[in-house]
């Protein structure tokens, strides 16, 4: 046990001496969280809408006002006439245009119908497709709160959504979650794989071997600090995500932390694996990079939801462990539920975690005789 | 009998259809300096790795330091010192921290590590490099250092792999002096070499020759048998008999 302890320590001597491993530690997953957080975002914020407006009457400035008033967009001028689109739209600035009919007003009054063109700019579809969204909603609720004035009462059914667990949609609920995943595999799989080959590359493997150590506790000694620093950089980006980005929590603490301690766990068995076949660092870098790191973010619904894959990459993603724990953070997170739902999920990754700690140190083994 | 700390009995190692290890026979007595000489891939470091207990017996038996190998390679491994071919101290850890950690792996108290890395230090004239980074050291001192820490638990045997390849001349000088200081203290000393002249310096040698130990006693006896003026005579040819066949 004195000795395992000595293992340990040195282990985190070479962390701590070397700063590209401080760096992917703690520096990766500061610079995610701030990148995913700030700069990479789905969802609208003051997104600029002109509008064209032949008749304005009192109807239309009211709607203009409306349309204004939301936080999402911002109301940026008028346009001449329909000529201008293309020109406001290739200047870049816009992202909507809101056309009115002529004498918009007296139609509305007079026939009941008047007519709005929503024209897009679909360069970035989702974009388009969202202002447009919020738009209609705008004029469906001035609709139905009659402000319209004189409308005949006719009967409409209106839909009204309400967007549960994170009503505001933002993206940045969703993309923790992810996070905390992809730091906890990069961290575990990516780190434990460059430090085991480390030592076979150096020939210090070899002398460890010879040593009264056993192969056990190499490799725990080799893992177990890198497990705490994974879990450390969990609560640090959690903590990050409270405060500067006020990510709701709804679920249990202590079960969020057992279920991040699991995927660690899988991670690590991964990066096991990985070390147990790749002799040099290089390649194990690139096996952990391309072989974890790059599904994790594609596949596992960390960025692409799972449902909207075409089948042949739904079935992958079954097999990337980062999918069933970003269902279970989330999970926590977002709707704080409790193991019986999560269950499931859980008892894939154990599983899982299972069978590649099960091969890799039945590998490990073999390499030693 | 009573005397021989390494008893190697028909030993054999295969990879697959290659036999690395080809039914080897011998023993080395305890306080002496063994040589084992061979061209690369003629199973010299097959062989040290299974009697160091890296790698598991094909055939035939091996006893070190009075335990079977096979079968209690922890013991084995608690009483041999081990330095491979390659330079195996961190680069990033002080001198002092390598000769703790490991004096800790091999089990010693702390006291005992700090008197006799203290004791080391001042042996190799190293005080003023204590907290140096290993990695800004010269190769040589890196060896010599490398050799003193495989000493630290003080084994019965230690096991040296081409301890000397690519240290200049002077040093390759000292670290034989080294090697004579320990066997004195009754340490046996086992060490595989590229360098005929080094096997002049053996008890014993070895000379493996595709799997097989074609010779085997003091590089005196054999020169006598081989009729040649040297190891390298010796050597070159078993060498050259071999390719005949």
């Amino acid at each position: 046990m004195r000795s395992f302890r000595g293992f340990v320590i040195k282990e985190f001597y070479h962390i701590i001496r070397d700063y590209r491993s401080l760096l992917i530690l703690f520096g990766m997953p500061a610079v995610q969280l701030i990148l995913f957080g700030y700069a990479i975002r789905n969802e609208l914020t003051q997104a600029k809408f002109a509008v064209v407006d032949p008749s304005h009457d009192v109807v239309t400035t009211e709607l203009v006002n409306k349309m204004s008033s939301s936080h999402y967009l911002q109301f940026d001028g008028y346009l001449k006439s329909e000529n201008d689109i293309h020109e406001a739209f290739k200047a870049g600035e816009i992202k909507e245009v809101v056309v009115f009919d002529r004498q918009f007003a007296h139609k509305l009054t007079h026939d009941g119908v008047a007519d709005i063109q929503l024209i897009a700019d679909a360069t970035d579809p989702n974009m388009g497709r969202m202002i447009t969204g919020q738009i209609m909603g705008i004029i469906q609720q001035f609709q139905i709160s009659g402000t319209a004035g004189g409308t005949p009462g006719r009967i409409q059914i209106t839909p009204k959504e309400r967007m549960l667990y994170n009503p505001d949609l933002r993206s940045v609920n969703l993309f923790v979650p992810g996070l905390i995943a992809v730091i906890l595999m990069l961290i575990s799989a990516l780190m434990t794989s460059i430090t085991i080959t480390r030592e076979k590359e150096t020939g210090t493997m070899e002398i460890l071997l010879a040593s009264p150590l056993r192969p056990m506790q190499i490799i725990i000694g080799k893992v177990l600090p890198y497990f705490f620093l994974a879990f450390l950089d969990v609560v640090i980006v959690l903590g990050l995500a409270l405060v500067i980005f006020h990510i709701p929590f709804r679920g249990s603490v202590a079960l969020f932390l057992g279920e991040s301690g699991l995927f660690a766990l899988t991670a690590l068995s991964l990066g096991l694996l990985i070390s147990s076949v790749a002799d040099s660092q290089q390649t194990a870098m690139m096996m952990a990079l391309g072989g974890l790191l790059l599904p994790t973010i594609l596949l596992s619904g960390f960025i692409f939801p799972v449902s909207s894959m075409p089948w042949p990459l739904q079935w992958l993603s079954a097999i990337i462990p980062a999918r069933w724990f970003l269902v279970i953070v989330r999970g926590i997170m977002l709707k704080g539920v409790g193991l019986a739902i999560i269950w499931k999920e859980t008892a894939i990754l154990a599983g899982m975690t299972l069978v590649f700690l099960f091969v890799s140190i039945r590998k490990f083994k073999v390499r030693l005789d | 009998m009573d005397d021989k700390v390494i008893i190697v009995d028909d030993l054999l190692r295969t990879f697959g259809s290659f036999t690395a290890v080809d039914h080897i026979t011998f023993d080395v007595k305890k306080g002496e300096i063994f040589g084992f000489l061979g061209a690369n891939g003629a199973g010299k470091t097959t062989t040290m790795k299974m009697l160091t207990g890296l790698l598991s017996l094909s055939g035939g038996k091996a006893t070190v330091a009075g335990f079977d190998v096979q079968h209690n390679p922890e013991k084995v491994k608690k009483r041999i010192g081990y330095m491979s071919q390659k330079f195996a101290l961190y680069d990033d850890l002080s001198v002092w921290e390598n000769i703790r950690f490991y004096g800790g792996v091999y089990g010693l108290q702390n006291s005992e590590i700090k008197e006799r890395g203290e004791a080391m230090l001042e042996k190799l004239n190293f005080g003023d490099v204590r907290d140096q980074m290993i990695g800004s050291l010269p190769l040589g001192w890196k060896q010599k250092l490398a050799f003193s820490v495989a000493l630290l638990h003080q084994p019965g045997i230690v096991f040296l792999d081409e301890p000397t390849g690519g240290v200049d001349p002077v040093t390759r000088r000292q670290f034989w002096e080294m090697i004579y200081e320990v066997a004195e203290t009754g340490t046996t000393v086992f060490v595989t070499t590229h360098y005929m002249d080094e096997a002049e310096y053996c008890d014993r040698i070895g000379i493996m020759v595709a799997g097989k130990l074609p010779a085997l006693d003091t590089p005196a006896k054999l020169k006598q048998q081989f009729d040649a003026d040297s190891v390298d005579g010796v050597f070159v040819q078993l060498a050259r008999g071999k390719q005949k066949e």
